[in-house]
């Protein structure tokens, strides 16, 4: 749809005090993909996020978000964002129903609210109080918000923290529409590596406010140059081909070969790799 | 794609229709929070019903009793506390728990973030009025005057008392570092002046001169002295500080508060708090 970026980060720089807490990061996001953003915990994430978002102010750095600086940005760039902070403790009394609708007034296209609701699976709780909710209810309430302005760009900061596994791949079938059909650019935290690697066209590691790594999950886990291991009852074999390496077994056991096993190395490997385990 | 906007269409919504539903969304909240509600609206009614059954006794040359004499001044501190402290504690609130983050996040124009939160209060702040005049008619026999001029009085005194505080609750609560220090950061400087604007210590005349100039530089005192002045016969002059109403004294200094407060709001004003800067 676009050929600009819809997100450009150079030489990004926020200290807090002594803690240098982004240390001169460089980021791409182009018009409708979707970026995972890792790292551990204190690496930068949320403060690069909100500094993004025009949340907080940045100590140097060039950015550039849906062609703004969010340093200086207008209502209407704030119309084609959409936000999921890590935390929220607002709303308390009023109901899901109440909040959903009350933040599409704000949009000039909206969704329907009741819509919206139902996306994040909220229906059974439309007329509830926002504190009654559970945590990960709450953090889906979130998720709503952060959608039902129809954003072009949408940032999610962990935002499935709390929910459970179904409410996790049903958040996932969502991420998709938005990104698949919805064209929507998707910037997303999360610590969860299959998240990543179910969700992102792009993966960026960051530590100490700095990006260690950025590619696609399966370039990142080196699946297309890494050799594959195939383990079977009395042997144990690196290949490139773990395709043939099998169909030579299977001759030589005339059949099922016993206790076979293919393994790869995971993104977990690698990010503990990326990280270095002490940090 | 289908979801191309050809620019400039559709439009977002005014700041003022904005401002009306902030300000129903506000007074959900507000009245769904039953504890808040109820002290609220409490505070300067028990202190009224209280200080006005403990002195007893007719000020000498009319018949106003003391708690007659203390029942407008106490709705000026009324007013002030539903516009000064519950705007001062609201906001600071809204500041930590992260309402005023995500409705930075969302394409709302600040004014009507505050066109909500001022009819917010004047919806209260009507209200405790209304508790307060109950209380001191049925209690204490005040009788509510029948002249139109002096209800004239009234709204006008209202009107910009309440926009006064209002404004000046909103700007100092930035002076609150968390919501959990607000409380007492509005508290004091508001029961310091029901003090010394001779609130709680009638009658103003009585006042030590420094407590009383200090007093005169707020707006709380003139408030108080133009309700007075609409409930109270002018037998009682003698009890003011001056033996004159001063309607034109109390409409600069409220009006000047109100050119000042608005000045502080847009000077002081952070949407951020000082954790996520
Ligand atoms: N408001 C603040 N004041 C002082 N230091 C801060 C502030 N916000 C963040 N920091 C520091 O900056 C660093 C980066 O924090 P940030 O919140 O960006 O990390 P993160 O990657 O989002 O971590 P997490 O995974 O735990 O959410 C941390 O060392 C943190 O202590
Ligand atoms: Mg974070």
């Amino acid at each position: 749809m676009t050929e600009t970026p819809a997100i450009r980060v150079r030489g990004l720089r926020r200290t807090y005090g002594d803690t240098v807490a982004v240390a001169g990061l460089d980021l791409d996001v182009g018009a409708g993909e979707v970026v995972a953003l890792l790292g551990p915990n204190g690496a930068g994430k949320t403060t690069t996020i909100e500094i993004l978002e025009g949340h907080r102010h940045r100590d140097a750095g060039a950015v550039n978000v849906l062609g703004h600086d969010p340093a200086h940005a207008d209502l209407d760039w704030r119309a084609r964002i959409g936000i999921v902070t890590q935390d929220s403790g607002d709303l308390g009394e009023l109901t899901v129903h109440e909040s959903v609708s009350h933040f599409a007034h704000y949009y000039p296209r909206p969704h329907d609210p009741e819509q919206v609701i139902e996306l994040v699976g909220l229906t059974a709780k439309a007329t509830a109080r926002v504190r009654t909710l559970s945590g990960g209810q709450r953090r889906r309430l979130d998720v709503a918000l952060g959608i039902v302005g129809r954003p072009r760009l949408l940032f999610l900061d962990e935002p499935t923290t709390g929910f459970d596994p179904q409410a996790r791949r049903r958040f996932w079938d969502l991420i998709r529409q938005l990104a698949g059909a919805g064209g929507c650019t998707i910037l997303l935290s999360t610590h969860y590596l299959q998240e990543a690697e179910a969700l992102a066209d792009r993966v960026a590691v960051i530590v100490g406010g700095r990006i260690v790594a950025d590619a696609t999950p399966a370039a990142l886990v080196g699946r297309a140059t890494a050799r594959t291991v195939v383990r079977w009852s009395d042997g144990r074999q690196e290949t490139d081909d773990p395709a043939a390496l099998i169909a030579t077994l299977t001759t030589r056991y005339g059949g099922a070969v016993p206790e076979l096993t293919v393994s790869r190395p995971s993104l977990e490997d690698v990010y503990l790799d990326l990280i270095g385990d002490g940090s | 794609m289908t979801t191309t906007v050809r620019p400039g269409t559709p439009q977002r919504p005014s700041a003022v229709r904005l401002g009306l539903h902030r300000a129903t969304i506000e007074l959900k909240g507000f009245f769904r929070e039953r504890d808040a509600v109820a002290f609220t609206f409490a505070m300067p009614a028990v202190i009224l019903a209280l200080l006005g059954s403990i002195f007893d006794g007719v000020y000498p040359g009319s018949d106003v009793t003391s708690a007659q004499y203390l029942a407008p001044s106490m709705i000026a501190a009324g007013v002030a506390s539903t516009t000064f402290i519950n705007l001062g504690t609201g906001i600071a609130a809204d500041r930590d728990d992260g309402t005023l983050r995500r409705l930075r996040g969302a394409p709302m124009p600040p004014s009507a973030y505050f066109i909500g939160k001022i009819l917010m209060a004047l919806v209260v702040t009507v209200g405790e009025t209304v508790l307060l005049l109950g209380i001191a008619v049925l209690a204490f026999d005040l009788s509510l005057p029948t002249d139109p001029v002096r209800w004239l009085t009234f709204g006008w005194v209202f009107l910009l008392g309440a926009t006064a505080c209002a404004l000046t609750g909103i700007a100092a609560s930035s002076l609150a570092g968390s919501a959990r220090s607000a409380g007492a950061v509005m508290n004091l400087p508001y029961l310091v002046l029901a003090f010394i604007s001779g609130v709680f210590y009638t009658p103003v005349g009585q006042l030590p001169e420094p407590l009383l100039t200090v007093g005169s530089l707020f707006p709380l005192k003139w408030m108080a002295q133009g309700f007075r002045s609409v409930f109270l016969p002018d037998s009682i002059l003698p009890q003011e500080v001056v033996p004159s109403w001063e309607p034109g004294r109390i409409a600069l200094v409220l009006a000047a508060w109100c050119i000042g407060g608005m000045v502080l709001c847009l000077t002081t004003f952070r949407w951020r708090g000082r954790r996520s800067r």
